[in-house]
């Protein structure tokens, strides 16, 4: 088999990972080496369903020891299977790297005999590079549930991120979806990596040439909508990672139906986008906005409200938090209003030392004024002549096609009916207007 | 003194150049309304007044602004300078103005209309700097790694630090076709120079295999399921396609011309 077949089916079994950044660190070549890194992270293409592409992602190799139901390389799974050498990765990586396609390496595996021998594999390819091809650029390896401690230390003094994978969301799916993994093999490896970092981290103040230990920290995934685990169930857990687990980056994957089982939605299932671009927005408003998960969805609403992105839907919760008075408000009030982002929230901070500001130079600074209005007030005035009904909110934070559908689901017999908004639809409409849908998860809200 | 109403400067495009249009305007208390390249055609129905670069004049402006209005600001100019912003000179000189008035103050009046404008082109700048980093595609002949790119922006010089920190050891060169310069690189110094056309020569077999190995991962790694050319295209503008290896890559030409620019790049 040539390289042009491994990249092929290597690549095709890597494709549902989500995670793609190379975020997290800066550093350059030491003289003699090649590559660097950049805290922001670079995306040297995106392909046809709008992702970020930063690093080769590939297998190691697809064949799988395991038997995850819904996992493509899934041993009982009729697939052609391929594996890289070490050294084939290594330098398809750097041919990759010198001609500017990537920020670096991906590098995942299904489990190839044992986890051990798996991980040892990968630890040799980045050994090459590392210390062969002198390559600094950014690498990212997944840490298989199982492997020997020993061994994810080595392979985390080679890497930059480094990933252990939820998947599912509960132990209970787990067991039912996973037999080979269990909530432990999962977070043992996490909380060994973290013990990892916070150690090395004292170590390199302490001694400034210290090698580090996954400096970009760790990062996970979650399959969203193969099983019942409820987007409050999920917001929770993934607060809980970043607060206990110290994460830098929870990442959420609509289910992609890759076999036929009944324990799984059926193939024709189509995957839940809106839920997963809701958790991301929530995941976002989480780690950049200040907001808790119970904020945002609690017990009694445990599913996110598909017409409205959650910081709208818990604006409309909170009324008595606006009018906000933008040349008065904190910072991190101002990040609650709609239609104000983390960027304009900043200009209007810095904007507001030197002039008190107006409604028309709030749209200078990046606001949308068509949300925000609503629940702002510029020196003491709201926008000329507004007259406040729930229709016109409504109508300011939705498009005029998901309105539509909106009143097509609670029909207008009364303000209070209206009102029902709060309350969970009943289910899910299907033609769910795809712009809202698919505004690209890097956004902002 | 000059009326203000259709007073045009005329300088020679250089950053120096610029300043001494902000001296000139400081010294005769004008403001012009307009100011325009040498190569720029004339209206007759202004005056148009030739600005000569003095450097004398230039360094005496430079020196003042990181001491009125702090190095922020003079940052802020060089890189408004290099912007595809039509009317850049004149809001450099409405925004040097502004600063001289208010001091460090200027860099926090975002909603100022003279701020506001140079503000945005600037982050269109580093917008397009940015993007520029990931989708440069470099060719490799003879060992040396050749790009290709159209950007709006005069961007060369805020790629300079990123890539060479990013292959210190190599000899690289980035062809800049809107503004006719490229950044040029042999270990450990780089240069930005003036350079007429760029011609590729065919890619050897090595380079063409690695240039389908990446078109070959480009397709596979897109799920199918979750096709979405819009918010690809909103992230990735096409104007950026026509130099990428995914995309079929640089148009190839006829046989190699690199001497011109491979004078920089032996030493
Ligand atoms: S261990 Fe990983 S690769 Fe193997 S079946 Fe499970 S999820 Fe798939």
């Amino acid at each position: 088999m040539d390289v042009f077949d491994k990249l092929k089916i290597l690549t095709d079994a890597a494709k549902y990972d989500v995670a793609c950044t190379s975020s997290g660190v800066n550093k350059k070549a030491a003289a003699g080496g090649v590559g660097s890194a950049a805290a922001s992270g670079i995306c040297h293409s995106f392909s046809g369903d709008g992702r970020c592409i930063s690093l080769l992602k590939v297998l190691m190799t697809n064949v799988c020891a395991y038997d995850c139901k819904y996992c493509v390389n899934r041993k009982s799974n009729d697939t052609p299977r391929a594996s890289f050498t070490p050294r084939e990765l290594a330098e398809l990586t750097i041919n990759f790297y010198r001609r500017n396609y990537i920020e670096g390496l991906f590098l995942s595996s299904g489990v190839l005999k044992n986890p051990d021998y798996t991980t040892e594999q990968m630890i040799e390819a980045l050994r090459i590079l590392r210390e062969e091809y002198r390559f600094f650029g950014y690498i990212h390896a997944k840490a298989i549930p199982g492997t020997d401690s020993r061994l994810i230390a080595q392979l985390g003094m080679l890497t930059d991120r480094m990933s252990v994978n939820i998947e599912l969301p509960s132990q209970s799916s787990l067991q039912m979806l996973a037999p080979d993994k269990s909530k432990h093999s999962i977070l043992a490896p996490m909380k060994y990596i973290q013990n990892r970092i916070q150690e090395n981290s004292t170590d390199v103040i302490k001694y400034r040439h210290a090698p580090k230990f996954v400096p970009a920290g760790q990062s996970t995934q979650m399959i969203i909508g193969a099983t019942p685990d409820t987007d409050f169930q999920i917001l929770n857990l993934t607060e809980g990672l970043y607060k206990k687990y110290k994460l830098k980056r929870v990442f959420f994957s609509a289910y992609m139906p890759v076999a036929e089982n009944t324990l799984l939605p059926t193939l024709d299932t189509t995957p839940p986008l809106w839920r997963e671009h809701r958790l991301y927005q929530a995941d976002w408003l989480l780690r950049f906005y200040g907001f808790t998960a119970n904020e945002l969805l609690d017990q009694h609403h445990q599913s996110f409200n598909p017409y409205l992105d959650p910081k709208c839907n818990w604006a409309l919760h909170h009324m008595d938090f606006f009018p906000m008075n933008v040349n008065r408000a904190p910072y991190s009030d101002l990040l609650r209003v709609p239609g104000i982002g983390v960027n304009s929230a900043k200009r209007i901070v810095i904007a507001r030392r030197s002039a008190t500001l107006q409604f028309n130079d709030l749209k200078k600074l990046g606001v949308v004024l068509k949300r925000a209005q609503y629940f702002i007030t510029c020196g003491g005035k709201v926008t000329g002549g507004l007259k406040i009904t729930q229709d016109k909110v409504l109508q300011s934070l939705m498009s005029e096609k998901t309105l539509g559908m909106y009143h097509q689901s609670f029909p207008l017999q009364s303000q209070i009916k209206q009102l029902s908004l709060f309350e969970q639809p009943p289910m899910i409409p299907s033609g769910f207007p795809q712009e809202d849908l698919q505004r690209c998860l890097t956004n902002p809200i | 003194m000059f009326d203000q109403s259709n007073l045009i400067y005329r300088y020679d495009g250089s950053f120096d150049g610029l300043l001494c249009c902000v001296f000139e305007s400081y010294d005769k208390k004008e403001i012009p309304t307009e100011i325009i390249l040498p190569d720029t055609s004339q209206t007759l129905l202004f005056t148009v007044k030739e600005i000569r670069t003095d450097v004398q004049k230039s360094s005496r402006v430079l020196a003042s602004i990181p001491e009125k209005m702090g190095f922020d600001a003079l940052n802020f100019i060089r890189r408004a300078f290099l912007t595809c912003f039509t009317q850049k000179e004149l809001y450099i000189l409405l925004f040097l103005r502004l600063g001289y008035r208010h001091g460090q103050s200027v860099m926090s009046m975002l909603a100022n209309d003279v701020v506001n404008i140079l503000f945005k082109a600037v982050k269109h700048l580093d917008n397009e700097s940015h993007l520029l980093k990931g989708f440069v595609r470099f060719s490799i002949f003879s060992n040396i790694l050749v790009a290709q790119i159209e950007p709006k922006n005069y961007v060369l010089p805020l790629m300079t630090q990123h890539f060479s920190e990013r292959y210190p050891e190599e000899r690289f060169l980035i062809y800049d076709k809107t503004h006719g310069m490229a950044l040029v690189y042999q270990p450990y110094q780089s240069a930005i120079i003036s350079i007429e056309d760029l011609e590729l020569p065919e890619p050897d077999e090595q380079e063409q295999s690695y240039r389908e190995l990446w078109q070959l991962f480009y397709d596979t790694i897109e799920i199918q399921g979750r096709h979405n050319p819009k918010c690809r295209m909103s992230h990735m503008p096409k104007r950026y396609w026509k130099y990428m290896t995914e995309f079929g890559g640089p148009r190839k030409k006829s046989p190699l011309k690199l001497e011109d620019t491979a004078k920089f790049l032996i030493p």
